[in-house]
């Protein structure tokens, strides 16, 4: 009979996050596709589209934004969905880990590979668009609760959805499908003010587009360009507000259909 | 107490009753084996002990413990070796043990698990380039390192070739004989022979008969087939008691190519699934 302790919680989980890490960065298609497609597209797209200083501005905020819900929503989604397919759920099930710290490894491998994405995009952005990045410390602090809070709902989403997934291949449909639809809806691609008023609705009950707007908020040149959102106005409090309940509704669903295998029950 | 009591387990799967009251009690430290045919209802019984699965109806106790409402305390008690896992594809082996052994309170030496799986060589290959047996031998390692007290192995040898298969046998004796209690499915009598105290066949998700694998469906008590040659080619007497009849037989001379043979296993085997 053993008497000693079993390992906490957090520590187990960031020894998870640490092998997470290890296993992501070793396997090339997340390098291409998870981390390095948003800046690809917006080598891409933005030397076909931007022509001005102040449209780049603007055009790279909404990639960070969407670069952000792909390393979160869907590269976080379509891990889980792994994990269940070749038995790393099954295994942990099976061992003493705490689902507690199956998630702070999730959430710290998904926090590292977004920022990682977002850095690299930002170094696009600035060396061949000339992008200003932001020059006071509130806009920093707004990207980082933005960056946060954007990741967190987002990664409870995508590992809600991931249990309607039976396979990975299944799952890049199940994930990409909504990423892909919202990208239009959401002002990265189109502006917001040439979608008609259905389509704006649509999107706006969704975190991508809030996500994007506190990223524009946070790159544009002043404060007027606020008047080219669907509101006038950045909408900072909503935004918070928004991603927050999204947060909350990811943890509600997540609890309820979390599944730990294909085959049980 | 028994590691393991099961008293009229049952399961369902859409009408499909694939457990059908099944009753079993393993001693610790036995090694037990079930035996039994693809549907027979094996790997679900197996899974519900595992607490991977919850059941329809029956009182399960696995190390004094329901499976169904079971915490860390008794998941860390277990071992548990997967059938079909690639995991840690893109994790060394000795990163792999290593990082399970974190999970548990006091755990074996991980350097010590790699060398007793026999992958001392292959400690700094990636999980998802071991070939077969390696690949099972890893999982042997990740469901050893916690110091298991109850081992739960489902057709770990399923795709071996015959060396690996007993090396992988020498390995789970080498457990039994630390006293790990062990639960192991398996289509291969040959395996229930050579490891199992006791075995069980289960047919239809019932229990068809149970017994260490020499008096299995009375197998001990079985008519022996007495087979010599003679100048009218082979015969053949089916007897209780072999020996007086070869004391007759042989009165008249000696008896040439004399064999007695009793049913194999698998003959005993193959009856009770019929």
């Amino acid at each position: 009979m053993t008497t000693a302790t079993l390992p906490g919680t957090l520590s187990l989980g960031l020894s998870r996050g640490a092998t997470e890490l290890r296993e992501f960065f070793r396997q090339k298609e997340n390098l291409i596709f998870t981390v390095s497609l948003p800046a690809l597209l917006m080598l891409l797209l933005g030397t076909v589209y931007v022509k001005e200083p102040a449209a780049a501005q603007m055009f790279a905020a909404s990639m960070i934004g969407a670069g952000i819900i792909s390393t979160s929503f869907v590269g976080l989604g379509m891990s889980v969905v792994a994990d269940r397919e070749d038995g790393t759920l099954k295994r942990l099930r099976g061992t003493p880990m705490p689902f507690t710290s199956y998630f702070i490894g999730k959430i710290i491998l998904v926090f590292v590979s977004s920022l990682v994405e977002a850095v690299l995009l930002m170094v696009v952005a600035v060396l061949r668009f000339d992008v200003e990045l932001p020059s006071t410390a509130g806009k920093w602090l707004t990207f980082g609760w933005v960056f946060a809070l954007g990741v967190i709902s987002c990664s409870l989403i995508g590992v809600a959805l991931s249990s309607i997934a039976k396979s990975t291949r299944s799952a890049a449909g199940v994930l990409n499908l909504p990423y892909i639809v919202l990208q239009f809806l959401s002002g990265v691609f189109i502006m917001q003010m040439a979608l008609p008023e259905s389509l704006r609705t649509v999107g706006s009950f969704f975190p991508l587009k809030w996500v994007c707007q506190g990223f524009r908020s946070v790159f544009a040149l002043n404060d007027d360009y606020a008047v080219m959102e669907a509101a006038g106005s950045w909408e900072l409090g909503k935004i918070a507000l928004v991603l927050g309940a999204w947060t909350i509704v990811g943890l509600v669903l997540v609890s309820r259909t979390f599944k730990w295998s294909n085959t049980s029950r | 107490m028994n590691a393991i009591r099961v008293r009229g387990l049952q399961k369902a799967y859409k009408g499909h009753q694939a457990v059908a009251g099944v009753d079993l009690d393993i001693a610790r430290g036995e090694v037990f084996a079930v035996l039994g045919p693809n549907g027979a209802g094996k790997t679900t019984s197996v899974e519900i002990l595992e607490g991977h699965r919850d059941r329809d109806a029956g009182e399960v106790s696995v190390l004094g413990t329901d499976p169904a409402k079971a915490g860390r305390e008794w998941r860390a008690k277990l071992g548990i070796v997967l059938q079909s896992a690639t995991d840690a594809a893109n994790l060394t082996v000795r990163e792999a043990v290593h990082h399970y052994a974190k999970y548990y309170a006091d755990p074996r030496d991980p350097e010590e698990v790699i060398d007793l799986v026999g992958l001392t060589e292959k400690a700094k290959s990636r999980g998802g380039t071991l070939s077969g047996g390696q690949r099972r031998r890893l999982d042997v390692a990740l469901g050893i390192i916690g110091r298991p007290e109850l081992m739960f192995l489902d057709e770990p040898t399923t795709g071996f070739d015959p060396e690996a298969r007993r090396q992988f046998w020498n390995l789970i004796k080498r457990l039994a004989a630390e006293g790990t209690t062990i639960l192991l499915t398996t289509h291969y009598l040959d395996e229930a022979e050579a490891l199992a105290d006791r075995v069980a066949v289960l047919a239809g998700g019932r229990v068809v008969a149970e017994g260490t694998p020499q008096t299995l469906g009375g197998r001990a008590h079985a008519d022996a087939a007495v087979r010599w040659l003679s100048d009218r080619g082979y015969q053949e007497i089916r007897t209780s008691e072999p020996t007086k009849t070869i004391a007759e037989l042989s009165r008249h001379g000696e008896l040439a190519e004399l064999t007695v043979t009793r049913p194999s296993l698998e003959d005993v085997y193959l009856e009770l699934i019929a």
